[in-house]
């Protein structure tokens, strides 16, 4: 990847960390840890290889973007705002009554908003419909799945998964966000999920193991992903719960944690932190 | 026998739940507490902590989480198994069904934040149909206690029965309704309050504006009785028949969709007696919940006193 746009994948990163950052903080609640897991992964597929228009979101020929960990919106969120699906200011109606931006994404509601989510689980196998129908269709469109480690708890997963392996559905790009946290502690504490990749392999996956946090890696999986003729693919991406936010890494609230004068702090450092690499490099 | 206490908030109920399990844990080892990843939400984790080994951590697995408490349930346990609301029912409802109450296993659900209780978890979480579809399931008790001291009688009460036993019930504090030591009986409302125009039957965290409604009516020389209905079944069908006598209207105040919970349940009632009597169910209308703070969604529902007052005086006109 050429340095120009690597820093272009970098700067958006940045910029989606800090506005959903800003948006939490000003909500003062929220699921934080699998937002900011998801930043650079909503940076890539939004600054390069998605196909949309944010004039015309439900455009026929789009790619479909599924949050099956829908409790992350915000992430998303901002980065729907960013690329121009609505105006960064509806941020700040998160939650609020009769907002187009509830805490679980709603198809209905918001422009870029491809499936309702938030009832874990239940976004694979929508995503797998999605692909079929890409597949009866003769087209190229790609869906890009997002699955939380967590998640994979469900049962509901695996049926998707057998199901888009069976069909070499590879219009599906299952993307599991490994941050080896879920809601009550570690997954190895609740349910160990032993070796992911090796699971999706031995279901029958072409799988690339990829560094969550680091663009250009992420990004050469999806190239990766995109060429794979004939076969289901997945992405396990290897990430940390509230990446990007040092303050909560060691955190047992670090999924929706309370905001107070002490994570303020440590949010405004992250935040002056990335607008200066974004301000230093030519700004956005 | 129970007593009416001074107005005041509650505790929190999941704080209530989880002392309550830990006090009858102490004498029964059988009973046990299984979460499904919401250990933090609901406190089961301190259960964790306090009775490690009546604990069950089943993960993001709702389904499986019914499944299990069934099959431990056939070896002599009582489970007690907490998710939200939505996910305690409409998500496992064939598990429910089948390995819960057909098998005749005994399964007590906490079903957390129902309805608007729901809050900032918005649409997706929200559960309006949760009694309609747990009272539609033979040999089931659904139960939607109105505060602290109700809640913790129906846990107790709860590990000395068998069968599918459904718990709906907020995580943060109702009002106070009843005095310390007040006990219950599952079937049978209560009259918490006199009247003579009008029978309100409202039930769990909506129970108190019911209550303070009637009190504001009386000022307006309206005398409303008021039920608290907080079994929905076993329903108490004598108890609307005799109290609905004599009545000019029959109002129903509840947290849930019109179609199938508390309002149905006095409809049936009210038809099969042939009683004549005008009914208006207030409750969500067979809409879908939506995001926002509890205050905001329970003017949205038309979930307030003044909805109550002004529905009573409209049909009395
Ligand atoms: C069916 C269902 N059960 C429970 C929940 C509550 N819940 C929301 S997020 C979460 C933990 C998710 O963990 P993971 O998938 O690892 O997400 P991440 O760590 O990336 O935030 C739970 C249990 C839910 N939204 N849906």
């Amino acid at each position: 990847m050429d340095k120009a746009e690597l820093l272009k994948l970098k700067k958006g990163s940045a910029a989606i960390r800090i506005q959903t950052l800003k948006m939490l903080k000003w909500r003062r609640y929220g699921h934080l840890g699998g937002a900011m897991s998801i930043v650079e992964l909503m940076s890539v597929l939004y600054n390069k290889h998605l196909n949309y228009d944010p004039k015309n979101p439900q455009w026929e020929d789009r790619d479909y973007v599924v949050l099956s960990k829908g409790h992350a919106g915000p992430a998303w969120y901002s980065t729907l705002a960013l690329h121009g699906f609505f105006d960064p200011e509806m941020l700040y109606t998160l939650n609020e009554g009769g907002t187009k931006l509830p805490s679980h994404p709603d198809r209905t509601k918001t422009p870029g908003v491809d499936a309702t989510t938030g009832s874990l689980g239940q976004g694979t196998s929508v995503a797998a419909g999605i692909g079929y129908a890409f597949r009866l269709n003769k087209s190229s469109q790609k869906v890009y799945l997002i699955v939380g480690d967590g998640e994979l708890n469900e049962g509901q997963c695996w049926e998707a998964f057998q199901f888009i392996a069976h069909n070499k559905l590879n219009e599906v790009i299952v993307i599991i966000d490994n941050n080896k946290k879920q809601l009550d502690g570690t997954l190895e504490e609740i349910i160990n999920p032993f070796d992911i990749a090796a699971k999706m392999e031995a279901f029958g996956f072409h799988t690339i193991r990829a560094n969550g946090q680091d663009e250009e890696a992420l990004s050469d999986a999806i190239d990766e992903a995109k060429a794979v003729k004939d076969s289901a693919v997945c992405i396990v991406m290897d990430t940390i719960k509230a990446q990007g936010v040092p303050y909560y890494y060691d955190r047992s609230d670090s999924h929706s944690p309370k905001f107070g004068p002490e994570s303020d702090a440590a949010i405004d450092s992250v935040i002056a932190e990335l607008q200066a690499f974004i301000d230093e490099n030519g700004g956005m | 026998m129970w007593k009416l206490a001074p107005a005041g908030t509650g505790k929190e109920l999941r704080a209530v739940f989880v002392e309550t399990l830990q006090e009858i844990m102490k004498d029964n080892k059988k009973v046990v507490a299984l979460e499904a990843d919401l250990g933090g939400a609901s406190g089961f984790t301190k259960i964790q902590k306090t009775n490690p080994d009546q604990f069950v951590q089943v993960g993001i697995a709702e389904a499986n989480m019914v499944g299990i408490a069934a099959g431990m349930s056939m070896r002599g346990y009582i489970p007690y198994i907490h998710t939200f609301a939505p996910f305690a029912t409409r998500r496992v409802l064939d598990q429910v069904f089948l390995e819960g109450a057909y098998a005749k296993n005994t399964i007590n659900i906490y079903g957390s934040d129902p309805g608007v209780c729901v809050a900032a978890n918005g649409g997706t979480h929200n559960s309006f149909e949760d009694i309609a579809l747990m009272r539609s399931i033979p040999e089931t008790l659904v139960v939607a206690p109105a505060d602290e001291v109700q809640l913790a009688w129906t846990i107790r009460e709860c590990a000395k029965l068998t069968g599918v036993h459904y718990i709906r019930a907020n995580r943060k504090g109702n009002p106070t309704m009843y005095a310390e030591g007040s006990t219950f009986e599952f079937g049978k409302g209560n009259v918490i309050r006199e009247g003579s125009d009008v029978l309100l039957v409202s039930m769990g965290e909506m129970l108190s504006k019911a209550y303070n409604a009637a009190e504001k009516l009386a000022a307006c020389g309206i005398s409303v009785e008021v039920v608290d209905m907080f079994t929905l079944k076993p329903f108490d069908a004598e108890l609307i028949r005799s109290e609905a006598a004599g009545k000019k209207l029959v109002v129903t105040f509840e947290n849930h969709n019109v179609i199938g919970g508390l309002g149905s349940c006095v409809a049936e009632v009210l038809a099969d007696e042939g009683a004549g009597i005008p009914l208006k169910r207030i409750g969500a209308n067979d809409v879908f919940g939506q995001v926002g703070t509890y205050d905001y969604l329970c003017q949205a529902f038309g979930l307030t006193e003044e909805h109550i007052i002004d529905t009573i005086k409209d049909a009395l006109k």
